[in-house]
């Protein structure tokens, strides 16, 4: 039975681009803990000779032709839009 | 309100006669909606508006050019998106997120002359087996307010068990249109992967969902997955295999159909009453004519797992993209660019989301690749074989949908590992793409059990056979909950 860390999951974390509390961390040490040690139960299957399976169904790659279309109007794509000005969206400065 | 009691093939003569307009119809659902709903908490939102004028246009479409579902009213499960109303997937991310564009499932409802009532209410971005997730309300079940509808697809459910609605389009990743509708006593279809598009659901797990229809009945059923299904060029995972006509399988003969009954599936965590309402059913599925047989599926105990390690790391890819640029809530305490990722995605996102982020995040990072999620695909290989197996010598299977009734709100939050093995006899499903239902079958404590049944890949058809045979045999889909005469 190994536990995570507080220190890892705030590793992860991060690497999830999610700001965590301490409290949080700890909580999630707990969670996170119990189902990686389920893993386990995964490692009485002798699994050497099976290929990943990734998707149902075995399908080719499905490629259509690149041809340019009208899909959406500028104004009904501003309509989903937080803020926008002159028909361009604003968005919060990132360079100060 | 007597309209919304009538069956779907009473309202169709009434509509096709002209003896209800469209327009009637849409007000009478929203007036049961307004009264029922302050106690079942389905809907997330209502289209009011929006709805009462499609169906005034609908009224002068001419007799000839309506189509089976024409004026029928139909909810959506709020993780589907709807052109210009407002699509949540019940998280704080999308509370103001209003979609520019239709699902391909909903433009196609949209086309047969159905009436899009409102949007229901899940478990936040579909994680989650009661509906008690949601950032906004949580779903009550209408046989027993005290209860959960069951999840992700609770409002769905529960809004056409308290006959707020008779059609709801819900979702499925690991059971979350069959649990629900076993919980609340209703028909729920999760089809073969690939048999609906997915273009413009929000996604869980993009190689386990699947969008499949909600009704009291397995004809109307077969009519709402007729709608939706086949091919589109908006979904590259959609298949191009031929959509049957559903409703010609619906003869009531089942003579001779072999049925494989899976010994893991009647086994330890499934409560005795509805290990009992599914022998029962089998009895009566053999005094119609079929041959019921055990079989077994050797890696089930592996399925939960898998489930869990492979859903979560596709669902920590996929929630990447709510990062509080592209879409919906943006936190107002960022500084930086880097902060308006961390934090937006810390302040807008449940606790059962942020689990699923960290465990897909951790089960993707080297060193837990190839020992997890490596593993996990295996294992999910082998799960898939042991259906591919049973359906080599069996045309259907079967088991209860769920392992005991629905349970009590706050109940059931305790501890997650029990929480999750409420999934045990669903995820198997989703993780080899096969099609199955869940009809009626039971109570217990006036609370609804459901039968489930399994086909192989794209025999929904044949489901839809043996589920509409059942229910003919059978009453318990005539009952209703108290709080639909009331009403």
């Amino acid at each position: 039975m190994s536990k995570l860390t507080r220190e890892e999951v705030l590793a992860v974390a991060d690497r999830a681009m999610l700001e965590l509390t301490d409290e949080e961390a700890d909580m999630y040490a707990e969670e996170l803990s119990t189902f990686i040690n389920y893993a386990d139960k995964l490692n009485e299957l002798n699994t050497d000779h099976v290929e990943p399976m990734t998707h149902v169904l075995q399908q080719k790659n499905v490629m259509r032709e690149d041809v340019v279309q009208d899909v959406l109007a500028r104004e009904e794509m501003l309509a989903g839009v937080k803020e926008h000005k002159d028909g361009e969206i604003k968005v919060p400065t990132i360079l100060s | 309100m007597t309209l919304l009691n009538k069956t779907t093939a009473e309202l169709q003569d009434l509509l096709h006669n002209k003896e209800v307009s469209v327009k009637e119809l849409t007000e009478a659902t929203y007036e049961r909606v307004e009264k029922t709903d302050e106690d079942v908490q389905a809907f997330i939102s209502l289209n009011k508006e929006q709805a009462l004028e499609q169906a005034a246009q609908l009224d002068n479409e001419p007799v000839e050019n309506r189509g089976p579902l024409f004026g029928l009213p139909l909810g959506v499960k709020d993780n589907i998106v709807t052109k210009g109303i407002t699509t949540t997937a019940a998280s704080r991310m999308l509370e103001d997120f209003v979609p520019v564009y239709d699902a391909t499932v909903v433009e196609r409802l949209n086309k047969a002359g159905m009436v899009s009532v409102g949007k229901l209410n899940l478990d936040e971005f579909a994680m989650g087996s009661t509906t008690e997730t949601s950032a906004f309300k949580i779903t009550r079940n209408p046989w027993n307010l005290d209860h959960v509808p069951g999840g992700s697809s609770g409002g769905s459910a529960a809004a056409v068990a308290a006959g707020e609605i008779p059609f709801a389009l819900g979702t499925d990743t690991g059971g979350s249109i069959r649990q629900p509708a076993a919980f609340c006593g209703i028909v729920g279809m999760k089809p073969t992967y690939g048999r609906v598009s997915r273009s413009g659901l929000i996604a869980l797990a993009s190689s386990f969902d699947q969008i499949g229809p909600m009704t009291r009945t397995v004809e109307d059923n077969a009519l709402l997955l007729q709608a939706i299904a086949g091919l589109d060029a908006k979904d590259s995972s959609s298949s191009p295999i031929e959509v049957p006509n559903y409703k010609e399988a619906l003869t009531g003969d089942i003579k001779g159909l072999k049925i494989g009954v899976p010994t893991e599936y009647l086994g330890e965590g499934v409560s005795e009453e509805a290990k009992a309402a599914t022998l029962e059913a089998l009895k009566v599925l053999e005094s119609l004519g079929a041959i019921v047989e055990e079989v077994s599926l050797p890696h089930s105990t592996y399925a939960l797992p898998a489930y869990y390690f492979v859903t979560s790391a596709e669902a920590s890819s996929g929630l990447a993209r709510y990062d509080g640029v592209h879409y919906g809530y943006r936190s107002e305490n960022a500084k930086n660019l880097d902060e308006i990722y961390r934090k937006s995605r810390a302040e807008a996102f449940g606790h059962d989301v942020k689990r699923r982020i960290l465990l897909g995040t951790y089960t993707l990072g080297a060193g837990h690749y190839d020992d997890i999620y490596k593993k996990a695909q295996r294992a999910r290989a082998l799960v898939a074989q042991d259906f591919s197996d049973a359906f080599a010598k069996y045309d259907v299977l079967i088991s209860p949908a769920a392992p005991t009734k629905a349970m009590k709100i706050g109940e059931d939050s305790v501890d997650i590992v029990t929480k999750f093995m409420s999934d045990i006899l669903t995820t198997p499903i989703n993780l080899a793409g096969v099609p199955a239902i869940s009809v009626p079958c039971g109570f217990s404590n006036e609370l609804p059990l459901g039968l489930q049944i399994i086909g192989n890949h794209f025999d929904e058809a044949l489901i839809y056979k043996v589920a509409h045979a059942y229910e003919q045999a059978t009453d318990f889909h005539t009952r209703t909950p108290a709080i639909r005469e009331e009403k």
